[in-house]
């Protein structure tokens, strides 16, 4: 008996040694997991997260104290990768897709003042001085900053209406499972 | 084959199922013209690839079989006006299509002519080269109409550049309901037999074998009538069995060449085009004609009158039920065969070239059986045609494992539905395949618009540090100019004073 607790404890001490030992020597300045979620990430550091941009948001979500879905932009893809890369279980249908959106500027309203432009993330507003600006669908990823920057009220965002070529069969009701 | 084989080799593939074929009685009614509706309404994207792009404006004049739109991009075709008249309008309709949702059409107000335009027929089809004839044939606007809708031009080039030894000629239209294929070659099998011929000097392939299902005894003897002359064409019977239609299946059927999952069939040297397909390579070689009718069942348990349509594209499936007749309002209206066809909102849709038939169901065909828990029968996978475990997939996708399913081969589920036929706890095991199709389409569309965002965000970046440093050398620039200026200046001010010094001390 009291030569197992001997023993026993004897190993549980030089092994947490060990282990405090081996926690200074090996240890890491930086998050390379929060580098490697960055790198996923689309890096507009378009804030929409709440976090100062792409690399708060990764270092947030590395640390656990963000969910995966934080990215809107990103949505459900980003999602997926981000808890395969993390090797968390997620529920895709949890996921708040609000559906993609994207910025349009009311042409009667817009004053031409090139302000929206200098905020894109994404360069996907054109446009010039007196100018009525116009936003390049392909290229905006709705993150809302000319929204606000807009002294007229003239940029909105738009839900991106569901074409034939995007519209996806609804997953049928699981009945008796 | 030695007497055991004989008696016990199965009569019949060992995968796929077996239904109620339902051809009958429309079958053998016979062929009807659709009488021309006043509107008809041409969808600009009746093809796998790009849409095509109007070339006509609203209030013109056109005849029939003008080109409406052109082809846009490499995988494309373009549309033909069905009639002769005036174009109404180009803009939004509903789609055949299950989700509902509009898709761009030209709006044709028929002035009841039915008066072809200019058309370009050749004699000899086979003294022009390979490349004018898929030329020919894709700005005829022809496409795959066994479903697929594939442009067939594009298929053409496919198959000289992988040297296809062998057209495979499919006949089998195995969906129970439809026999338009069957009405087709009982028709026209002369024009079967010489658009095959066309597209095997088109691909370059030494033979053909047509398969045509057991069940179609009149097609297999008018095809076999139409083919005698001809050595290198081969009318071979296939059990009636479902999928036989598919490519895989028929060239496996046909050939005992097994096509790899993830290659094409033109991969093992044989290239397969539909015998609708073959008909209008015909017709729009030796008349020149644009493909913008075809033959199409009509057919099901609230159908009146049901059989094969002559009908142009861009008629409503309204227009093509009103002329057959209905018992009561049809339960649903199935656009293609009751397996594979989509279910369509309601009937104020277009027929498109690769509409096989247009179903409308009575209650009693339409009941679905509400879905019970998987019992782990395993019929289906036996009923699967291409070797996969639909109840795995199934799971996978439910759990919301994408990534799982793809791994149990959802990319190699051909939707055929016999999964979803054989199983008793009727569990909907193609729309869970569908579902997670989309869902990893959608992801992948997701990933590369993330990886363009990088580029822009990197580029953005790029132009501002370029401006900025741009900026800094303007400044400099100016900074040293303005220097200079004064270094100038100076040195002015310094040879004045000097001219001026030994003046003063020379004055005094």
């Amino acid at each position: 008996m009291l030569i197992a607790i001997l023993s026993l404890g004897l190993l549980g001490t030089v092994l947490g040694f060990g282990l405090g030992l081996a926690a200074k020597k090996f240890h890491v300045a930086g998050d390379p997991l929060a580098a490697e979620i960055e790198a996923l990430m689309p890096g507009s550091n378009c804030g929409q997260c709440g976090f100062p941009g792409c690399p708060g948001a990764a270092a947030a979500i590395a640390a656990g104290s963000a969910p995966v879905t934080a990215c809107p932009p990103g949505g459900k893809a980003l999602a997926q990768a981000l808890a395969a890369r993390l090797g968390i279980a997620i529920d895709l249908a949890q996921v708040a897709d609000a559906g993609p959106q994207i910025a349009a500027v009311a042409e009667e309203i817009c004053i031409g003042c090139c302000r929206c432009i200098k905020v894109c993330p994404t360069d996907a507003i054109v446009g010039a001085a007196k100018q009525i600006h116009n936003v390049m669908r392909e290229a905006c990823t709705g993150c809302g900053n000319c929204v606000e920057r807009c002294p007229t009220e003239a940029v909105t965002l738009q839900p991106v209406a569901v074409t034939l070529q995007h519209w996806i069969w609804p997953k049928p009701l699981a009945a008796g499972h | 084959m030695g007497l055991l084989e004989r008696f016990f080799a199965p009569r019949h593939p060992a995968w796929g199922v077996h239904p109620d074929d339902r051809k009958r009685p429309a079958a053998d009614a016979p062929l009807r013209r659709l009488p021309l509706p006043e509107r008809l309404y041409v969808p600009l994207q009746q093809h796998v690839g790009g849409a095509a792009r109007p070339v006509v404006l609203a209030g013109q004049k056109v005849r029939k079989g003008d080109l409406l739109a052109e082809a846009q991009g490499n995988i494309s075709a373009p549309v033909h006006a069905p009639t002769s008249g005036r174009v109404l309008a180009i803009g939004e309709v509903t789609a055949p299509h299950p989700s509902g949702l509009a898709q761009i059409a030209i709006t044709l107000a028929s002035d009841g002519e039915d008066r072809w335009g200019e058309r370009d027929p050749v004699a000899d089809p086979f003294a022009l080269a390979p490349e004018e004839i898929a030329r020919r044939t894709a700005a005829a606007g022809v496409v795959g109409l066994g479903g697929a809708t594939f442009p067939a031009a594009v298929k053409f080039n496919l198959g000289r550049r992988l040297k296809v030894r062998t057209l495979i000629v499919n006949g089998g239209e195995c969906e129970p309901y439809l026999s338009a294929d069957d009405m087709l070659m009982r028709e026209r099998a002369a024009e079967v037999v010489d658009g095959l011929r066309i597209v095997m000097h088109a691909i370059g392939a030494g033979n053909a074998l047509v398969g045509i299902e057991a069940n179609k005894p009149q097609a297999i003897a008018a095809m076999r009538a139409a083919a005698a002359p001809c050595g290198d064409v081969a009318i071979r019977v296939v059990p009636a069995r479902y999928p036989m239609g598919s490519d895989r299946q028929l060239i496996e059927t046909l050939t005992g060449l097994e096509v790899p999952a993830d290659a094409r069939a033109a991969e093992v040297g044989v290239l397969v085009h539909n015998v609708s397909t073959c008909a209008a390579v015909h017709r729009a070689l030796r008349r020149g004609e644009a493909l913008v009718e075809r033959i199409l069942t009509v057919n099901g348990g609230a159908v009146r009158a049901p059989g094969n349509l002559l009908a142009p594209v861009g008629a409503r499936v309204a227009d093509l039920l009103a002329f057959t007749g209905l018992h009561g309002e049809p339960a649903r209206l199935i656009l293609g065969g009751p397996m594979m066809g989509s279910v369509l909102p309601h009937a104020n849709v277009p027929l498109v070239k690769g509409a096989s038939g247009i179903l409308a169901f009575d209650a009693a065909e339409a009941a679905v059986p509400a879905a019970g828990p998987c019992i782990r029968c395993g019929s289906c996978t036996r009923a699967c045609p291409m070797g996969l475990l639909p109840l795995e997939m199934a799971a996978r996708i439910r759990a919301g494992e994408l990534a799982a399913a793809v791994d149990f081969g959802l990319s190699d589920c051909i939707s055929c539905g016999c999964c979803a036929w054989v199983c008793p706890a009727h569990i909907p095991l193609v729309q869970y395949f569908s579902h997670a199709r989309g869902e990893l389409a959608a992801g992948e569309r997701a990933r590369l618009r993330n990886a363009a965002t990088r580029r822009l965000v990197e580029q953005r970046s790029e132009r501002l540090a370029r401006e900025a440093r741009e900026k800094a050398a303007a400044a400099a620039k100016r900074k040293a100019e303005r220097d200079a200026a004064k270094a100038r200046a100076a040195a002015v001010t310094r040879a004045a004073d000097a001219a001026a010094a030994p003046l003063a001390e020379a004055t005094p």
